[in-house]
């Protein structure tokens, strides 16, 4: 028989921890990865610096005397035109001067404090959900605010009523269009995708078979062909006096896509919950609908949420086609404005902008999912 | 058993297919108020799937179950009655993970039964308490030890103050220091008159609360006794072998 004495416990070597552990580990591994660790860097070493010279440094930022919320703020004399822009940098004044346009599209000049006062609801919606969080009423207030922030921006944004002046739609572009499309598709498709997602599980032969009928179909549609038809077919079968909005049909369109999307994301999520969470909360006597809302989607959500998320960003880059049937969104009003005679040649610019704005919105959005699932997250909690 | 106390559970020519496989073969089954019976008998001999019929978990091709008199058939009200009298406790727990403990235990006595929120807290609290976790909770079922977890499974199933209680192999997947925790509170229910129907292989459990003792093979009830006689002086070849291949360790 043999006792053994209690070891002291030890720092690890110098070596295998800090800065040099990780260069090792990370980037030298092995001579393949040191490789391309060298081949990287020289990638990076040949395209950083010409695109830092044609944003920045040979760019011009000759804006002229731009007004920010109520101050004058002097860059220049004179705005920088065409010809006084270099060609070797950027004409960033090309797109202050665009800016408009690729906001709000062709939106009245005089009512631009309406979108951006949605703008502001919508900023002050990200800070007001998280604020209430431990609030005694909370469910009320999220329900109200989902109830009332819609309603309060459309009256905002089309106006009539008797009161704010009507837009139509023909008039919405840009970013505010691009958006709407993209939250009012995401926001009608979800509980849509849901329903049939649970519909093509469901034990009833005819729902099953519906559902599973609509979602396959419009998988093997492409968007632009539902955009088309939504835009072009469907006022064929109208009679002429049903004649109905072309942005609403577009809607229809997108949010039937995307509800297909979402019924399979959703769907993956439910095959993910055990056997066992079904037959528990069937034995202590809930209902279908309440095992469902109480027990299986909160789980299969949960789980779905990087791929709801991943789904929502395609769509958001999808909203662009909507061009085609000629509504005009961000990358429509770049396209459109690049026309302008007095700036020829500067479609470049406006391109490597929409694609600035169209990753901080994206980047944002994948972001927000990591965190929606930290926070949601109770399995590994230890 | 005192014969003046009425069959809680009837179950009689009970028949099931899985497919073409016949995996209960002409059950008959009548339990008695406050009767604890113990089934047990090798895997896949169809224990567990009888259990399972009697809160209709599964369904039957053949035959019937009548509990609390009511019989079991599609209709979702009388299932969902019966499932209300009826709890059961499963082999792999089947907590709820995105919920915490206590809520894990009021999510029945709310929406299945009406009782408001403060009503409900109490007396999952109290629970608790019997199955002696009241200390975990506000935690998450993931964040407690396999034992602790089938204790609050115990104690969910006992919030809607059942007549009846199944339990599906309650202490299969445990480690074996946790099994007697479980043990100890199933033998607490067992003496407080609950009826209890008990798929284990955990004989000195059977040994120490079962009224009857049944043994399954093949589909088949094929032996039935007190747990003495059922020890002791077993009458078919198969409950020998089995209780020789059981209780050699």
């Amino acid at each position: 028989m043999s006792v053994f004495d209690q070891q002291s416990t030890r720092k690890p070597p110098i070596s295998q921890i800090g800065a040099v552990l990780w260069l090792r580990t990370n980037l030298f591994s092995s001579w393949i990865n040191s490789a391309l660790t060298l081949a990287s860097l020289y990638l990076l070493y040949i395209m950083i610096p010409p695109l830092l010279d044609w944003m920045i440094f040979n760019a011009s930022f000759s804006f002229g005397t731009v007004n920010l919320f109520g101050f004058d703020i002097k860059f220049s004399e004179a705005m920088a035109t065409n010809q006084n822009c270099g060609r070797e940098g950027a004409c960033w004044p090309y797109i202050y001067e665009k800016l408009y346009m690729y906001t709000y599209g062709f939106y009245p000049r005089t009512e631009t404090w309406r979108p951006n006062i949605v703008f502001g609801l919508t900023a002050l919606l990200f800070v007001i959900v998280p604020l209430v969080k431990h609030y005694k009423h909370k469910n009320r207030v999220t329900l109200s605010l989902i109830i009332l922030y819609p309603l309060v921006s459309y009256v905002l944004i089309a106006g009539g009523f008797g009161i704010l002046m009507p837009v139509s739609t023909d008039q919405w572009g840009g970013l505010l269009l691009t958006l709407i499309i993209a939250s009012v598709g995401i926001i009608v498709s979800f509980p849509i995708g849901v329903l049939l997602a649970l519909g093509r599980q469901s034990n009833l032969k005819v729902i099953k078979l519906f559902s599973t009928l609509f979602i396959e179909f419009i998988r093997a549609v492409p968007l632009i062909t539902i955009l088309f038809m939504a835009s072009f077919v469907l006022p064929l079968f109208l009679e002429s006096g049903n004649y109905f909005d072309k942005l609403l049909r577009a809607l229809i369109g997108i949010a039937l896509f995307q509800a297909a999307y979402f019924a399979e994301v959703v769907r993956g999520g439910l095959q993910a919950i055990p056997r066992g969470q079904y037959e528990a909360a069937d034995a202590i006597g809930l209902s279908y609908f309440q095992k469902n809302v109480l027990i299986i989607l909160p789980q299969a959500l949960k789980i779905s949420i990087p791929n709801i998320v991943g789904s929502s960003i395609s769509l958001f880059k999808d909203t662009t086609l909507v061009l085609i049937i000629g509504l005009f969104d961000m990358l429509a009003m770049v396209n459109l404005t690049s026309n302008d005679p007095y700036w020829l040649g500067r479609e470049t610019e406006g391109f490597v902008f929409v694609t600035i704005v169209m990753w901080a919105i994206l980047y944002t959005m994948s972001r927000y999912s990591r965190k929606l699932e930290l926070r949601f997250n109770t399995e590994n909690t230890n | 058993m005192s014969t003046e106390k009425a069959n809680i559970i009837e179950i009689s020519k009970l028949n099931k297919w899985y497919g073409d496989f016949h995996a209960l073969k002409n059950i008959d089954l009548n339990v008695k108020e406050g009767e604890i019976i113990v089934v047990c008998g090798p895997s896949g001999s169809g224990k567990s799937t009888l259990i399972r019929c009697v809160n209709f978990l599964e369904k039957f091709q053949e035959g019937s179950i009548l509990v609390s008199g009511t019989e079991l058939t599609d209709d979702a009200q009388k299932i969902r009655k019966i499932r209300s009298e009826v709890a059961m406790v499963f082999q792999h727990f089947n907590l709820f993970p995105h919920l915490t403990i206590v809520d894990n235990l009021t999510l029945a006595p709310i929406w299945v039964h009406n009782e408001t929120k403060q009503e409900a807290r109490d007396k999952a609290l109290k629970l608790l308490d019997r199955v002696g976790i009241r200390d975990q909770a506000e935690k998450y079922p993931n964040q407690l030890s396999g034992g602790q977890q089938q204790r609050v499974a115990i104690a969910r199933s006992l919030c809607t103050s059942p007549k009846i209680m199944l339990f599906d192999e309650p202490t299969s997947a445990l480690d074996p220091e946790m099994i007697s925790e479980v043990l100890d509170v199933m033998v607490e229910l067992a003496k407080e008159g609950i009826t209890m129907i008990c798929v284990t292989h955990e004989m000195g459990f059977a040994r120490k609360v079962a009224n009857r003792i049944i043994f399954m093979d093949d589909g088949q009830i094929v032996e039935e006794n007190d747990p003495e006689n059922f020890f002791n002086h077993a009458e078919s070849d198969r409950l020998q072998l089995f209780l020789d291949q059981i209780l050699t360790h």
